[in-house]
């Protein structure tokens, strides 16, 4: 069995940004290991710009934003394993990892960094009705035949949900010469940014129908026809409202699950809002020395956080490796999300292992106006933060300072909640 | 044009040449036996009439076997006492069940007898169960008991709270029925029974040579015996020969298959009591380890309808909860619809049809026909053998081995194999921890997977929780890198389900 | 006067912008968080722009098509014309960031670049 210091499992922006920042912190063998052809992850395909505005303050598409990261990795000449599938990671950190070069082997970390980034819900999950034809994709698999293999789906084509690679690819299609007939929400709100409704739908006229739904899908081989209806406050299709539309394409952007399956063999413990682990200040979960970020932890986004958040993970597993992650006397402070905040990351404190700041990124559960981001330690209301607009589809934050938690002794529970007032 | 002739024909092992198709053709296309559907029940019959020696072929409608309702049913081997004491249906049911545990080791399915469980959730239905009890021993059914609400509960704790009690009976088991399906006719491909897919017959004749003559979109195929193996449209060829006709009404059941985290809620198969319109909802572990719930029993006209509805599928929901709490339905990763092909008198028809010599009939094979399949080959290769007067094969070989399933190796045995061929080191579906090894195996192997389903239905690769989304465009290039397929032909099942359209940029041909 | 109503695309903040319009003239600008959305705004209701991004055919590469954008943004009325010369170019590879697919695309005074690499294969 091979030994490494720190190994990262996944090679896009948050394995790769954990991987530099444990390098700067001083780590010596650290390895990461992708199960794709080249680091960089979902970003390759993401070929439209804006990103890396907070983190280089300047607008880059998504190849361009993984490969800042990817030449530091080659810079501080980081080990890393291509198309390598990690097949599994115990509870005392032997990793499990497999290629056709390598066979399968396995390794002893000192400690390993979760990054393996999150899934499309697919059609399946969705209990879409109807048959199942060719011609049905998620939106991520779309986009990677479009942008990467240079293969076109279809030419007529409707989406269902607004999340931001539909609304990329709305767009994307429709450069390419499809025809994008109509984008269908189920939620009375969009789950994708702003900005991208502007630039990807009202650009190019294409309608996004908020309320609706896909209710039947034609065609026995190929896809031939899909029919969307209005739903009511409770989701369910309001009958008379229903509208057919002739496509040979349905892309599906209903949401993003992280991908925890080894994190779940392993025995980290999961937190069934976000899907992924729960997490302590240094990003560490229940497994002491196995750390996450970026999707795998909750769904970002921004990449921009997924780097800053994986900083953190890279620098933390780099104390533990040092010994200098004291171990926890078991009197963290609970961070608790409610009312209208749905959860936070991360969900407990220990004072002695916090920075001087700590970010605590949070989603609200429905669309809040002229609202306040409050946060209370213990009964006392400590921080009350007007927002003009906060929706499910973008991530929140407040940021602690370790001081004002030191003028609270005892305190046991801080609360981030939504008030009107 | 050749090669793709040859592709879209799959397993056919003779020249489609230019100028000589045609005379090629009617030269080949004479035989002894020609089975129509490629199913389960015709695979199975396929693979029993290979043990003689005759020149059988299987005309296919589609691009690959198990393609009707062989691909999409509840996966389980029932123990026999639900069909009627007497009946074709349980006398082949409880035959089949006794036969599954050689078949399987012999054909190297995966199967395994969990045993099912008829509950009852009214106190005064509880002398139903003792009905059930009662047929099945008359049906033959080997170890069936009543048990007490106690003893149901410490079987299964996750049954409703309302449950009274539940006849069990631990010859129920679950199956791979693409697995059963695929290794049937591929052990009868070997021993050399042809198979044509993408062949529709579309009108059957008695020719002045007393041989039937099939019209298909394939060229006429010459027969001296037929089998009508057809599923759903076992009716439609039936009558275009005999003047007593059968009507078989497809009815359709909704089925939501869940997440293998799901896969443990219970452990056997759990039915609710049966009524008038089948053995309704039931609940079980499949043999992969995923939880399947279904089926509904909707009586459709469509012969192809296998679409979902909404409707079907709360009612489904709804059902299931009446017998098993707390199911987790979140954790639904698909649903789909099968068609059961239930003929009107809701019995098997096997046999010779009466006014049309030669013509064997295989019709109205619901359910239990999963169960039953190994038992109907065995009775129509009965049949078939005493007319013909067939002579066993000589060389006939009855085994067959799966695609190896590199998790059962040890790590040591499976680096040996990523030594011996790197593509086993390779893996292309996530879900499923599927390598390229095992694709490419399902791709060359005796009537091999041309498309995505094909591929998943022998693999298991796109079978799991992410539905394939990651695993499709790598599967596609292996297909396209094997088979020497254009990526624009390739398809999920065959016909016009093409992947993708055209390459971006306009770009006609070439692979740039 | 004139009021219209923007979403900022500036930044994935999306704010809500006012602007004021005397004819053609921006009289105020409200709602924006910083600089950006303030360009933004007057550029929008004046002479609105957008950054292209697409990909291009690449030949013998490791890749058959490379991600490409226009350098900077181009007059949002020019994208369909940008395309068109974006799916006409075809590079050889290799093809390193930054590489010039296009140059000048339909005079707009932009070059079209690549935005990953591509090696030779």
């Amino acid at each position: 069995m091979v030994n490494y210091d720190i190994v990262i499992v996944g090679g896009g922006p948050a394995g790769l940004a954990a991987a530099v920042s444990a390098r700067n912190a001083g780590v010596e063998k650290i390895l990461i290991l992708e199960r794709d052809k080249e680091l960089g992850g979902i970003l390759n395909q993401c070929i439209h710009n804006g990103f890396g505005l907070h983190t280089f303050k300047e607008e880059l598409t998504g190849p361009e934003y993984a490969y800042r990261f990817i030449e530091k990795v080659l810079e501080a000449k980081i080990e890393y394993k291509l198309n390598t599938m990690v097949m599994d990671i115990s509870e005392d950190r032997v990793v499990t990892a497999m290629s056709r070069e390598d066979g399968m082997y396995q390794i002893k970390a000192g400690a390993v960094i979760l990054a393996m980034g999150c899934r499309e819900r697919p059609r399946g999950a969705l209990n879409i009705p109807g048959y199942r034809p060719a011609g049905i994709f998620s939106a991520g698999t779309a986009q990677r035949l479009v942008n990467i293999e240079g293969y076109m789906p279809g030419r007529e084509v409707v989406i269902l949900g607004s999340g931001d690679i539909g609304l990329i690819m709305a767009r994307r299609m429709t450069l390419e010469g499809a025809k994008v007939k109509v984008v269908a929400e189920l939620m009375p709100y969009s789950g994708g940014l702003k900005r991208n409704i502007v630039q990807c739908l009202d650009d190019f006229g294409i309608p996004l129908k908020l309320s609706h739904t896909v209710v039947d899908i034609e065609g026995k081989e190929h896809l031939t026809a899909v029919t969307i209806a209005q739903v009511d406050n409770h989701g369910k299709p309001i009958p008379g409202t229903e509208e057919r539309y002739t496509c040979d394409t349905l892309l599906l952007s209903c949401g993003l699950i992280p991908e925890n399956e080894l994190s779940r063999n392993a025995g980290v413990e999961m937190n069934p809002i976000t899907s992924g682990p729960i997490v302590n200040e240094s990003l560490e979960t229940n497994i002491p020395g196995v750390f996450a970020c970026g999707n795998v932890l909750h769904v970002h986004d921004l990449v921009d956080y997924v780097s800053e958040e994986a900083d953190r993970a890279g620098l933390n597993a780099a104390k533990f490796i040092k010994g200098e992650l004291v171990e926890s006397k078991g009197d963290d402070i609970e961070i608790v999300a409610t009312e209208g905040a749905r959860y936070t990351v991360p969900s407990t404190i220990d004072l002695d292992r916090m920075d001087d700041k700590l970010t605590v990124r949070f989603r609200v559960g429905a669309v809040y106006k002229d609202s306040y981001v409050s946060v209370y330690f213990d009964d006392e209301r400590v921080m009350h933060n007007k927002k003009r607009i906060m929706a499910p589809g973008e991530m929140e934050q407040v940021i602690l300072l370790k001081s004002k938690l030191e003028e609270k002794p005892g305190l046991k529970k801080i609360t981030v909640k939504i008030e009107n007032e | 044009m050749a090669l793709l002739q040859k592709i879209y024909q799959g397993g056919t092992r003779y020249p489609l040449v230019g100028g000589f198709l045609k005379y090629a053709k009617e030269e080949n296309n004479m035989y002894d036996v020609v089975i129509i559907g490629a199913g389960v029940s015709g695979s199975s019959i396929a693979r029993e009439l290979s043990r003689y020696n005759a020149n059988v072929c299987v005309l296919e409608k589609c691009d690959d076997v198990c393609e009707g309702t062989t691909k999409a049913n509840s996966a389980i081997v029932h123990a026999g006492f639900d069909a009627a004491e007497g009946s074709l249906m349980a006398k082949l049911n409880v035959r089949g069940n006794e036969m599954m545990d050689q078949l399987c080791k012999d054909l190297d399915v995966p199967f395994k007898r969990n045993g099912s469980m008829v509950v009852c959730i009214h106190k005064e239905a509880l002398p139903g169960l003792q009905e059930l009890y009662d047929r099945g021993v008359k049906n033959g059914v080997k170890g069936l008991k009543i048990l007490s609400r106690e003893e149901v509960l410490e079987m299964e704790p996750n049954l409703s709270d309302n449950v009274e009690g539940a006849l069990y009976a631990p010859t129920g088991g679950i199956i791979c029925p693409f697995k059963l399906n695929i290794a049937m006719a591929e052990n009868a491909n070997v021993n050399g029974v042809e198979f044509r897919f993408n062949t529709e017959v579309e009108a059957i004749n008695k020719g002045e040579d007393g041989l039937w003559h099939l019209r298909t979109n394939n060229g006429e195929y010459v027969s001296k015996y037929v089998v009508n193996a057809a599923g759903v449209y076992a009716d439609k060829f039936h009558n275009m020969v005999s003047a007593k006709k059968i009507h078989i009404k497809p009815r359709r059941g909704d089925y939501c298959l869940l997440d293998k985290e799901a896969g443990t809620h219970v452990s056997h198969t759990i039915f609710p009591q049966p009524t008038k319109l089948g053995k309704g909802v039931l609940v079980t572990p499949t043999v992969h380890g995923n939880l399947l719930v279904g089926p509904t029993a909707i009586d459709i006209e469509n012969k192809e309808g296998v679409n979902t509805t909404g409707e079907g599928i709360n009612d489904l929901i709804a059902k299931a909860n009446d017998h098993v709490k707390n199911l987790p339905l979140r954790k639904v990763i698909t649903s789909f619809a099968g068609l059961r092909a239930h003929e009107d008198g809701h019995e098997f028809i096997i046999g010779e049809v009466e006014d049309a010599p030669a013509f064997i009939d295989c019709a109205g094979i619901e359910s239990p026909g999963l169960s039953a399949s190994p038992a109907i080959g065995e009775m129509v290769a009965e049949i078939l053998k005493d007319k013909m007067g067939l002579t066993p094969k000589n060389n006939w070989v009855g085994t067959r081995k799966d695609i190896l399933n590199p998790a059962d190796l040890s790590l040591e045995e499976r680096n040996e194999l990523i030594k011996k061929n790197p593509a086993y080191g390779n893996i292309i579906c996530r879900c499923e921890s599927i390598s390229e090894g095992e694709i490419i195996d399902a791709i060359h192997r005796p009537l091999g997977a041309r498309t995505l389903d094909g591929v998943k239905r022998r693999t298991r690769a796109g079978m799991g929780r992410c539905q394939a989304g990651f695993c499709s465009p790598k599967t596609m290039e292996i297909i396209h890198r094997e088979l020497g397929l254009p990526y624009e032909e390739i398809t999920k099942s065959g016909g016009r389900s093409n992947i993708v359209m055209e390459r971006t940029k306009n770009q006609k041909g070439g692979n740039q | 006067m004139e009021k219209r109503e923007l979403t900022c695309i500036g930044c994935p903040m999306g704010c809500q912008i006012t602007v004021e319009l005397e004819g053609t003239e921006v009289v105020s600008v409200t709602g924006n968080t910083c600089g950006i959305g303030d360009k933004y705004a007057r550029n929008e209701v004046t002479h609105p722009e957008r950054t292209v991004t697409s990909t291009s055919i690449v030949l013998g590469g490791d890749k058959p098509r490379v991600s490409v954008k226009t350098a900077s943004n181009i007059p949002k009325d020019k994208i369909s014309d940008v395309m068109k010369a974006i799916d006409a170019a075809v590079m050889k590879a290799p093809v390193h960031i930054g590489d010039v697919v296009v140059k000048d695309v339909c005079g707009t005074g932009v070059d079209v670049v690549a935005t990953r690499n591509v090696e030779v294969i």
